[in-house]
């Protein structure tokens, strides 16, 4: 199995270690409630270093995500603008969700999901012109830090500057490169550096009070925020259309040709017979594969856990495109009632549905 | 090291019983079984008055991340179950052997206890448990 640089770090913290894509991660060090409620209210640290960043240099590295990624990189007008989106298959199905960011002109650097990094290398470059080079950045580590007081300690610990910047943009400094992004639906930074580097800003997160987060909370976070996981919510088989993604899908200008924008078309005029959304329910926990029934027919539950920002359950279900309102979720063979919600179900550590 | 205190015994499903004063057969789940569930945040806790024969499922509990059968451990009709658990689902993590009960049989046959592990076998079933992962 896989380890991060961190690896050693975590199994000292007394982590539980799981197997997630071929990698040996930390589920969690204790409590995943506990780290939950750490980066809702203060601040948490994930090393996320199983995701690959790949760069992207070169005169026509503008031009060649244009084609790549349903979303338009020349939208991104300054250095260090970032930009989440997906990458699609012929079939507009989803071969990975990414961010996207410009460091410079001819220099992008996108951050690929661990389980699909392998397979959208080998798709990056079977279609990459010769001008543009692809570097999979095996060197770089990713530790996210997140929470309401994640960007002011991070700037304390490595420059002032990283309080200055915005949503969605980054930055690179002499020993790392900052951008304010994130998988929490919490403000915070994802630091990408080497790997000693790594091991002292995490010692230095800790001291400063940051608590140590898993995957596990990461996975209550991101589904109280409403953001899909890939190889969950979303697939090959899937389409950003009936995914809850058609506001990363640009249309404009329509003479930008990407891959998957005929077969995008074709679903978006006749219509997607199928969309993802939230469903709550107070009695029981809704869990991925279980069986939704609506009032516009059948649907699957695709995410599903605990919400202990709410204290019951939520999820992420395909459903029929007109289903809404109440329904049940077939758990253990019983009906449970429960309700269809546009997601997120939390925003900025609130309750977003009554 | 797992805490498995002798005065109960144990299923190879992780659940442990106690005969209380009353011959009734107090349940609920190991220190193992709570630690790996990890957090508990859901019972689904059994009807009483239903029979339940042993082995057979009688409960569940949810953490977090997964959910997980609960077994009779013997055979008989459920009397009680242990309703603080619906506010306070914790309690299977904090206490698993005193304040997070589960349920109580009351047993067609408490000689159906000597079939279940004794504290010194059940913590060397885990072992092996831990080993084969």
């Amino acid at each position: 199995m896989k380890k991060t640089a961190l690896h050693d770090v975590h199994e000292q913290l007394k982590a539980r270690m799981v197997d997630f894509a071929g990698w040996h991660m930390p589920l969690h060090y204790g409590s995943q409630l506990e780290e939950h409620h750490a980066v809702r209210n203060a601040a948490g640290v994930f090393d996320v270093s199983h995701m690959l960043p790949v760069d992207f240099t070169g005169t026509e590295a503008t031009r060649f995500l244009q084609s790549l990624l349903a979303g338009d990189v020349a939208r991104l007008a300054d250095d260090g603008k970032a930009l989440y989106t997906v990458m699609l298959n012929e079939q507009g199905g989803i071969l990975d969700d990414l961010i996207v960011y410009r460091i410079r002109d001819g220099h992008y650097r996108a951050i690929l999901n661990a389980g699909a990094a392998h397979s959208d290398v080998e798709w990056i470059e079977a279609q990459a012109p010769d001008n543009v080079t692809i570097s999979a950045r095996h060197d770089l580590n990713i530790l996210a830090v997140q929470g309401p007081q994640a960007v002011a300690k991070v700037a304390r610990i490595t420059s002032d500057e990283v309080g200055q910047l915005r949503p969605f943009t980054s930055r690179e400094f002499p020993n790392y490169f900052i951008g304010r992004t994130g998988y929490t639906g919490e403000d915070g930074v994802e630091v990408l550096c080497d790997s000693s580097t790594a091991e002292s800003l995490w010692s230095k997160l800790l001291e400063n009070g940051i608590a140590p987060c898993g995957l596990g909370a990461r996975d209550t976070l991101r589904l109280e925020a409403g953001l899909n996981l890939y190889g969950q919510d979303m697939s090959p088989d899937t389409t950003p259309l009936d995914s809850a993604l058609a506001w990363v899908v640009h249309w404009e200008p329509d003479t930008r040709k990407f891959v998957g924008r005929a077969a995008l078309e074709l679903q978006r005029k006749q219509g997607p017979t199928q969309k993802l959304t939230g469903i709550v329910l107070t009695q029981g926990i809704v869990r991925p594969g279980q069986s939704v029934q609506s009032n516009a027919g059948e649907g699957t539950v695709t995410s599903g856990s605990y919400s202990p920002t709410l204290g019951y359950s939520v999820g992420l279900a395909r459903v029929p495109q007109s289903a809404s309102g109440n329904c049940t979720v077939s758990i253990r063979n019983r009906d449970r009632d429960a309700k269809l919600v546009k997601p997120p179900f939390v925003r900025k550590g609130r309750k977003v549905h009554k | 090291m797992t805490n498995a205190p002798s005065d109960v015994k144990y299923t190879n499903t992780h659940e442990w019983a106690r005969i209380d004063e009353d011959q009734r057969v107090v349940v609920g789940i190991s220190d193992y079984a709570q630690n790996a569930l990890g957090d508990v945040v859901y019972v689904e806790l059994p009807e009483i008055g239903i029979e339940v024969s042993a082995s057979q499922e009688a409960g569940v509990v949810e953490s977090v991340k997964a959910a997980s059968d609960i077994y009779a451990p013997v055979s008989g009709s459920i009397v009680a179950a242990n309703e603080e658990l619906e506010n306070a689902p914790e309690l299977l993590n904090t206490d698993p052997y005193g304040d997070g009960w589960i349920f109580v049989i009351q047993p067609h046959d408490t000689g159906e206890l000597n079939a279940l592990l004794d504290a010194e076998s059940y913590v060397e079933f885990c072992e092996s448990e831990d080993e084969g992962h």
